[in-house]
């Protein structure tokens, strides 16, 4: 059998063509010869032609039907049938079951070649059971040209081709390691996929316009079509001019010369995600300017204003930036290029990343739920004017963050109405905390601010896993400026992977509070925290408040020890750890920091005692009610005494009132005689 | 405290009954000498203070303790202001024990004869038939007994004081220099040391403030004060009616005479009475304090 050539629509230079006419010239020939040299077809169709002929492999059946009318129709349908099935050539019909697999190499050696090197080709030699052969890609009695749309290997149905195992889900994604995901999806919301399946140019890239059809490698490797050094060849192709456009950037020839050394295509153009930027040319920010620099310019539909102020874009983050990058959909030929647009500026065509996390937020998710209350990108950023985190009159400078959430958040707006959790007054507490106090009045554009704690886009609610102020990442969000006290909890019986319980452990903000935080050197701070730890150690902070230090310190003053003076404050271990301030190794030397003559003895004070436990503390017991019972039978004994003489006391000052009254008015009488006398 | 004072004051008495000619009913009985009374003195405002300061922390639960504390400038300066009376108090017992041991060696021969003697502190037999003989009087089954110069009551007051020098004074010494105790003594010494310190202290201001009170200065005889302790003197009319055994012992002996003494003059009174009072109205608010503290507020 003479070799036969298959097209296809990416060989395009114009030597391929002539090989391609030759070839096709050589098939016909071998065609007309070919019924000399084996049997016909109609004698194997006199079998294969039964719908129910069904054959065995491995103890499996299969039909061994074949359709006339398809093969009749596919490219080979000049070929006899023993000139891929080999084996049977000038064998006795029937024939015995087993036939050897049909080597598509015999005639398409070139393309054989590729495959075998190729990931799919290494996959089958490896006996990969999910490798593709020549018949899954081309079909086996039915093989179409690619230029036949019905041909699976035709452009449009190319990516479909792929994607059945190239798509989510699938056995391959699944059980191989493919490196990139979503592939199917990334693609057809590509650029490239919407000009190929949404606009049906067959001209536009598919899968196998860059990967090739049958050379296809791992980037990794240097002979691979999208190899480093390989991409700005593979994307030029079709991007031919490519190289004038991005010219600023890569100084001409360098692009290609230094591959290694400048960007390539995807490193801006993500493969598969490759995205339309907005480089409409042509349209000038003065064509713009000339209807919207007029500041009585009011939009027919709602009569809002839409003047631009021009001198504003010039100092804005975006003053290199021309309107329709944002204004995208202009139509530059007419007289009003605006009046093609439908859509409102979409921010992530260039910050995709920052409009991700937007998206699961909860503030893009009352945006997706169309809620009148959501902030968009322009009520943080402003508009035209929209300024750099950095730059102080930006509204996302550090010190304008808290205003700018307290537009919506302060007590009375709009969110926090909505709001049903348990923190209010939440910009006054942190303008009053220490944070706020360093942000607003020190100045200090490193304090934490709104966005610190909460992120900027990820705004998340703290119930929710992924929120920075969930509990489970509270630590890590503090962290981020107190890292050396992370490092110390983090080892604390708090951390969760040291204090293994069912019970909730504390994070930074059970302790230090959300909004309020204060600095840890102020007596409120000091005298808050021990009900703070009394929350969870509710029966130990009681037995506390026993004991002189805690008598002390519930007077109001803080010179006294408390909890964190002895148990550490970020550091705290159970007394069994040798690193615990209170283990039996440093239990001395806690003491000491107040008390400078503390010996072994001495730290055997009981901090935490109680006379109400008979069980643990006896001795405090029974001293107690030793004292106790002192104290009431001694006020028993007085009691009575006092009691019972305070009657007979009274009776008998009565007593004497009387008989003094008596005595004076003898004494009278007695005068008056004396005086008559 | 007082265990006798009739020899000295019969010196003194003597000299002013020579000079002056004045009738025995303008002249009053010398019950103090002057050393106790200004030991009294002191040891009112010494107790007054340890119990205020002391109580504040005893009852820091409540709000009255707080606003006291801040009163004495804070809980540091409270607790040297409290140390600072105990210093007071024990001087005051030492005082005390130094007069006794120099009483005995002058007008006493033998201690025996100091402490089983007539004037003596300590109880004796007719202690006892007072305190039956005053129950019976109380039920109203018995004449008022004849008390003595000291009556039982009286003397439980004075070694009431001992008792509380010796457990207040040792476990707050504790308190004051633990890490010195704790040398010997097992650090949980110190919480039991707590205990009785502010127990025995609840129970002495109670006591003082309660039934010494009623005794001494609320009764209807005495009412509203008492203020012998601070003059020492007291009207003859009064010994005869309070201490009938004293009085019939004084007259049969013809001590009486020489141990009266001129009366002060009113300012003094005056101001002896306002000091009388301010230290009633502490004790009492005090006491108030207290029974609010364990019956409403208690931790």
């Amino acid at each position: 059998m003479k070799p036969l050539a298959r097209l296809k629509i990416h060989s395009t230079l114009k030597c391929h063509r002539l090989i391609v006419r030759s070839f096709w010239l050589i098939v016909f020939a071998g065609l007309w010869l070919a019924p000399a040299f084996g049997q016909e077809n109609t004698e194997c169709l006199g079998c294969h032609s039964d719908k129910s002929l069904e054959g065995t492999r491995k103890g499996k059946k299969f039909s061994v039907f074949v359709d006339e009318k398809k093969f009749g129709q596919s490219m080979h349908s000049a070929l006899t049938c023993v000139s891929c099935h080999a084996d049977l050539a000038g064998k006795e019909l029937p024939h015995a079951e087993g036939l050897q697999k049909v080597e598509c190499g015999t005639c398409h050696s070139a393309e054989q070649e590729l495959h075998t090197k190729s990931l799919h080709g290494k996959a089958i030699a490896r006996g990969d059971a999910l490798a593709p052969h020549c018949n899954d890609c081309h079909g086996n009695h039915n093989i179409l040209s690619s230029k036949d749309q019905r041909s699976p290997i035709s452009p449009l149905q190319i990516p479909f081709l792929c994607g059945k195992c190239h798509q989510e889900g699938s056995l391959v994604t699944a059980q191989r390691t493919i490196h990139q995901d979503h592939i199917l999806e990334n693609f057809s919301e590509s650029i490239h996929g919407q000009a190929l399946f949404q606009k049906g140019l067959i001209v536009a890239p598919n899968c196998a316009s860059c990967h090739t059809p049958h050379s296809i490698l791992p980037h990794t490797d240097p002979a691979s079509s999208i190899a480093r050094g390989n991409i700005s060849k593979t994307c030029t192709k079709c991007h031919a001019q490519i190289e004038i456009v991005h010219r600023k950037v890569i100084r001409g020839e360098l692009w290609e010369k230094q591959a290694h050394t400048l960007p390539a295509c995807i490193d801006c153009h993500q493969p598969h995600k490759i995205r339309k930027v907005f480089y409409t040319q042509g349209m000038a920010d003065k064509d713009c300017l000339r209807c919207h620099e007029n500041r009585n310019l009011k939009s027919s539909k709602d009569g809002r204003s839409l003047y631009v102020q021009g001198e504003q874009l010039g100092f804005s983050r975006h003053s290199k930036v021309s309107c329709s990058q944002c204004h995208s959909e202009v139509s530059v030929s007419r007289l009003r290029p605006c009046e093609t647009i439908t859509k409102k500026v979409d921010c992530s065509s260039c910050h995709a990343e920052l409009a991700q996390q937007y998206q699961v937020s909860t503030h893009g998710k009352m945006a997706a739920k169309n809620d009148p209350n959501a902030p968009t990108c322009k009520e943080c950023h402003g508009t035209h004017l929209v300024l750099g985190k950095l730059s102080p009159n930006s509204a996302t400078f550090a010190t304008n963050v808290p205003l700018l959430c307290a537009k919506c958040h302060r007590e009375g707006q709009k969110a926090a109405v909505r709001y049903t959790g348990s923190q209010h007054e939440i910009i006054e507490h942190y303008t009053e905390s220490i944070h706020g106090k360093g942000l607003m009045k020190s100045g200090l554009t490193v304090t934490a601010t709104c966005t610190s704690c909460h992120s900027a886009h990820s705004v998340l609610p703290k119930s929710d896993s992924l929120s920075s102020v969930n509990p489970k990442n509270v630590p890590q969000t503090c962290g981020r400026c107190h890292h050396g006290i992370q490092e110390q909890f983090e080892l604390s019986i708090h951390a969760v992977l040291v204090g293994k319980t069912d019970k909730p452990l504390p994070v930074c903000n059970d302790c230090h509070t959300a909004h309020t935080i204060r600095r840890a050197d102020e007596t409120g701070f000091k005298l808050q925290i021990m009900s703070q730890c009394g929350r969870c150690h509710e029966a130990i902070a009681k037995t506390y408040f026993d004991t002189y230090h805690g008598k002390v310190s519930q007077l109001g003053y803080t010179k006294t020890a408390k909890c964190y003076d002895c148990h550490g404050a970020h550091d705290i271990l159970p007394i069994s750890d040798s690193r615990s301030h209170l283990s039996r190794e440093k239990v001395v030397g806690t003491c000491q920091k107040c008390h400078s003559g503390a010996n072994r003895r001495f730290a055997g004070y009981l901090t935490h005692a109680t006379h109400h436990d008979p069980e643990k503390y006896p001795f405090l017991f029974w001293t107690f009610w030793g004292m106790t019972s002192l104290l009431v039978g001694t006020f028993v004994l007085g009691g009575v005494h006092t009691l019972l003489w305070l009657p007979r006391a009274l009776q008998m000052q009565r007593q004497r009132r009387r008989e003094s009254g008596q005595q004076n008015q003898g004494d009278k009488g007695e005068h008056g005689d004396n005086s008559k006398a | 405290m007082e265990t006798t004072a009739k020899p000295e004051s019969a010196h003194e008495a003597h000299g002013i009954s020579l000079a002056s000619t004045a009738e025995v009913g303008e002249r009053q009985f010398l019950r103090f000498k002057r050393l106790n009374r200004i030991l009294h003195i002191i040891m009112i405002v010494s107790f007054m203070s340890l119990a205020l300061t002391g109580m504040t922390l005893k009852f820091a639960y409540t709000g009255w303790a707080a606003f006291l504390s801040r009163l004495f400038g804070g809980y540091e300066s409270a607790g040297y202001i409290h140390r600072l009376a105990a210093v007071a108090m024990i001087g005051i017992f030492i005082a005390h024990i130094v007069d006794v041991v120099r009483m005995k060696k002058r007008l006493y021969p033998s201690w025996r004869s100091l402490l089983l003697g007539p004037d003596s502190m300590v109880f004796n037999k007719k202690d006892l038939q007072d305190l039956i003989g005053n129950f019976k009087w109380f039920l109203g089954r018995g004449p008022r007994p004849e008390y003595g110069r000291w009556t039982y009551w009286e003397k439980f007051d004075y070694f009431a004081v001992f008792w509380g020098m010796a457990v207040i004074g040792s476990t707050g010494l504790m308190l004051w220099f633990p890490e010195f105790f704790t040398l010997v003594f097992p650090g949980w010494f110190l919480n039991v040391a707590g205990i009785i310190h502010s127990d025995e202290a609840l129970l002495a201001v109670g006591f003082i403030f309660t039934v010494h009170f009623f005794n001494t200065h609320l009764r209807p005889e005495k009412f509203p004060m008492d203020i012998v302790v601070f003059t020492g003197r007291m009207p003859v009319d009064d010994l005869k009616d309070d201490k009938p055994a004293e009085y019939r012992m004084l007259v049969k002996e013809g001590m009486l005479e020489e141990n009266l003494v001129e009366a002060y003059p009113p300012i003094v009174i005056r101001a002896i009475r306002l000091f009388g009072w301010t230290a009633l109205c502490i004790g009492f608010s005090i006491v108030v304090w207290i029974i609010y503290a364990m019956l409403f507020a208690y931790q």
